[in-house]
């Protein structure tokens, strides 16, 4: 016969034993973010502390990058496209060469420009420091920061004034490096391609629609279109063309990507008395 | 009671154990319940954001909540318009507050009685009330039309149930794609940084900010009201990142209410301009300015010794000045100051404008008698003078307001307001009983008010439907002059009201 206090012995006993798990497989990572608590992040002259940033992060971003900063906050059922998933320091928007880190500038940039065409609104009211401090808090989810160094920027040349030759090369180029097979022939992103779309993770992804409107996520100025296709958007399908794309060359696709989009422009012009036709994806390749 | 007993915190610490045993419970239960904030309102459950994501402690705004407000409800994100929700979706939110509160007025004059029966004499105490209680109702329903297309409907109700439509407009935003061009019409709150729409505080003076809303005793001008929601138009402009904001609004001078039952053509001008500046670690800081300048009429027709609607004509000018600062010490505390210089015409001073029988304050004023509506009514018919040594009223202000943001979901809130005339309406030469009751030049300080606030709001959870907020709160004030007067000397007295207040705040 079992006395009062050995039943309950056994039952608290029990009881720990079977939240032992529980209470371990939630404490591991969040041991392992702790210890990098001490990431830093440098802007200029700004010096970012991740532990400083601790207070902003659950007050604006933990509903939808989750406290383990994995993307899988509160909000992830509802939100489209999926928030970032900091613990694999995979960003779309960098200054660096594909399949590296960005830089600290790149997450400083993204956390004030916001996403465009997602739930990631522009988070300009931060003060510089505020926002320094969120860059070092968002690499110290990932350990990557620790061990790799971020890529070298991409040199970016001058940009060459726009003229109707550079306008047509650019769309022989956009035919070579077939961006119409995602992108269309028109830019409205309905390319043959465009419904097969997936991320890394494998999540549907819709190419970008130049003729909506819509600014593109990484930054609308052309330096930024430049930037998009020569480093890629990491973890999505749309590649680097570093490799297959000469400097100068990336400018006249550039300006013939600026005959798409609604706003007015020297080379929507350009291309309105050129009477620029779409691409055609079955003309033999250098007779579009 | 005993009239000199007067109700300090002090007290609240001496109440019967039992009581603080039961509140201690309460605490325990309520705090056993915290679950991290996930808070989702109408806004947030459209955008994916966190309550906290836009205001301090709900309903007050943050920095991000105002640029997302003076944006139109809308983030800018290309997913502002209605069509990209869900056909289901309705931005829709009720709010009431169960209450229990005690309310302790100082001197009240009541009646005496001898051997049951009324002995016509008189005695001065205070008189404290409390109880459970509601507060009013609010149906909030707001967000885009369309794109740069905004919208805000508001029928509210009194405790009693009776509406009205608290506010109401539509604003067009970004006009010609510029953050600085944005057009409202219709029933809003001024462009008050502090706001007294999204005050954290309920007690019934505590849960106004007297310094937008204070006029002299037996002053007539109840359309200065910077609190109260006006009806007009409004221009705002602002940069992308919200650090710089101009408007002006041009509102009818007639408090907020309908049917242009006031003066047949006055309005008046709202206008504010505010700067942001980067501190580091600190936070933005932000200052400014507003500035109201109106007229509002003191002549009616009448007809049967009752004002006809929407006659006034006379008008006479007012106005209300000041500074505001948002002061950040880093993401805890923070300290906002509000200033006023007020200013209204003699007449307005003597009592006249008045036509509908407020007190400037949302109420009718107690005092009032036949004729009605507009009572007490002083008309400023031709050929009416103003008594000799009358002058224009004028007065200084000052709201200092600061909060302790433990986390997103605890909340200290600590204020202290005080308003002081500088000029009383009715000066050295004056030698008839003036509207405030008071024979001859008024003493100079009779008006003043100081009041302090304190309290706290803990949301013990947040979800993507609802939110709720345990509050407590203690307001004290006191008024120089405006107490009953002492039944043997006459002289006038000061009166103290207080106010203790819980609550569970919630909305759905």
């Amino acid at each position: 016969m079992q006395t009062s206090s050995e039943k309950w012995s056994f039952l608290l006993g029990t009881v720990a034993i079977l939240a032992l798990p529980l209470a371990s497989s939630a404490q591991l990572p969040t041991l392992d973010i702790e210890s990098r608590l001490g990431m830093e992040s440098h802007i200029g002259n700004i010096n970012g502390h991740a532990k400083d940033a601790k207070y902003d992060y659950r007050r604006y971003c933990v509903g939808c990058h989750g406290e383990l900063g994995d993307g899988n906050g509160e909000n992830f059922p509802w939100v489209d496209p999926k928030p970032r998933d900091f613990q694999l320091a995979v960003f779309k928007c960098r200054s660096t060469p594909t399949g590296t880190l960005p830089t600290d500038q790149d997450l400083f940039d993204t956390i004030a420009r916001g996403l465009d065409r997602s739930n990631m609104p522009q988070w300009n009211t931060f003060t510089k420091q505020e926002r320094a401090d969120l860059v070092a808090w968002v690499k110290h989810f990932s350990p990557r920061w620790l061990n790799e160094k971020p890529g070298t920027p991409i040199t970016i040349p001058p940009e060459p004034e726009v003229t109707p030759e550079r306008i047509k090369t650019g769309r022989d180029l956009f035919a070579r490096v077939q961006c119409w097979k995602c992108h269309g022939v028109q830019g409205m992103a309905n390319g043959p391609s465009a419904s097969t779309l997936t991320d890394d993770l494998g999540r549907p992804i819709q190419a970008f629609n130049f003729t909506d409107g819509s600014r593109p996520k990484c930054g609308n100025t052309d330096a930024d279109i430049y930037r998009i296709f020569m480093t890629g958007l990491d973890g999505t399908p749309m590649p680097s063309y570093a490799d297959n794309i000469k400097p100068d060359e990336a400018w006249d696709l550039v300006f013939y990507l600026r005959t798409f989009m609604q706003q007015k422009s020297k080379e929507k012009e350009m291309a309105k008395q050129l009477s620029l036709k779409p691409v055609d994806p079955t003309a033999p390749a250098g007779q579009q | 009671m005993h009239a000199s007993r007067r109700f300090h915190l002090h007290n609240f610490f001496q109440l019967p154990t039992s009581f603080a045993a039961v509140a201690l419970v309460v605490t325990s239960v309520v705090l056993s319940c915290s679950q991290p904030a996930n808070a989702l309102p109408a806004f947030a459950r459209k955008y994916g954001l966190r309550c906290s994501a836009c205001h301090e402690s709900w309903p007050m705004l943050n920095y991000f909540g105002q640029k997302f407000k003076d944006n139109g409800y809308q983030l800018m994100n290309d997913r502002d318009a209605p069509i990209w929700q869900n056909p289901g979706y309705w931005p829709v939110t009720f709010r009431i507050t169960p209450i229990w509160h005690r309310v302790s007025v100082g001197k009240v004059q009541v009646d005496t009685y001898t051997n049951g029966a009324p002995d016509g004499g008189q005695a001065i105490q205070r008189i404290s009330t409390s109880g459970f209680d509601l507060s009013g109702l609010d149906f909030h329903t707001a967000g885009t039309l369309e794109k740069n297309i905004s919208f805000y409907v508001l029928p509210s109700a009194d405790p009693t149930g009776a509406f009205h439509f608290e506010q109401v407009f539509l604003r067009l935003d970004n006009i010609v794609h510029s953050s600085w061009l944005n057009i409202k019409l219709g029933r809003f709150e001024l462009d008050n940084l502090l706001s007294e729409k999204r005050i954290l505080t309920l007690t019934g003076n505590g849960g106004i900010y007297q310094t937008y809303h204070f006029i002299p005793v037996g002053d007539g001008n109840i359309f200065g009201q910077i609190g109260d929601n006006q009806l007009g138009i409004e221009y705002l402009g602002h940069s992308a990142d919200d650090r710089t904001r101009i408007g002006a609004s041009l509102i009818s001078s007639n408090d907020g209410n309908v049917n242009l039952t006031l003066g047949a053509n006055s309005y008046t001008g709202f206008f504010t301009g505010s700067q942001a500046f980067d501190l580091g670690r600190l936070g933005v800081q932000r200052v400014g300015f507003y500035a109201m300048v109106g007229q509002a009429a003191t002549y009616y027709l009448t007809a049967g010794g009752v004002p006809v609607a929407g006659s006034g004509i006379g008008n006479k000018g007012f106005s209300r000045e000041g500074f505001v600062g948002q002061f950040y010490f880093g993401p805890h505390f923070d300290l906002t100051v509000v200033t006023q210089h007020g200013s209204d015409n003699p007449w307005f001073g003597q009592g006249y404008g008045n036509a509908v029988g407020t007190d400037g304050n949302g109420g009718t004023t107690a005092t009032c008698s036949s004729p009605a509506p507009g009572c007490p009514f002083l008309n400023n018919v031709p050929g009416t003078a103003l008594p000799t040594g009358s002058q224009a009223p004028s007065w200084n202000g000052a709201t200092f307001e600061a909060h302790y943001v433990y986390s997103p979901q605890l909340i200290f809130i600590g204020r202290y307001e005080l308003e002081r005339m500088s000029q009383q309406a009715d000066g050295s030469a004056y030698t008839t009983v003036g509207p405030n009751g008071i024979l001859g030049p008024t003493p100079s300080n009779f008006g003043n008010i100081s009041t302090y606030t304190i309290g706290f709001r803990y949301n013990p959870f947040m979800t993507s439907r609802a939110g709720l907020a345990w509050h407590n709160e203690y307001n004290w004030l006191h008024q120089d002059g405006t107490g009953p007067a002492n039944l043997f000397t006459g002289a006038l007295t000061n009166i103290n009201t207080s106010e203790l207040l819980m609550g569970l705040d919630f909305d759905f």
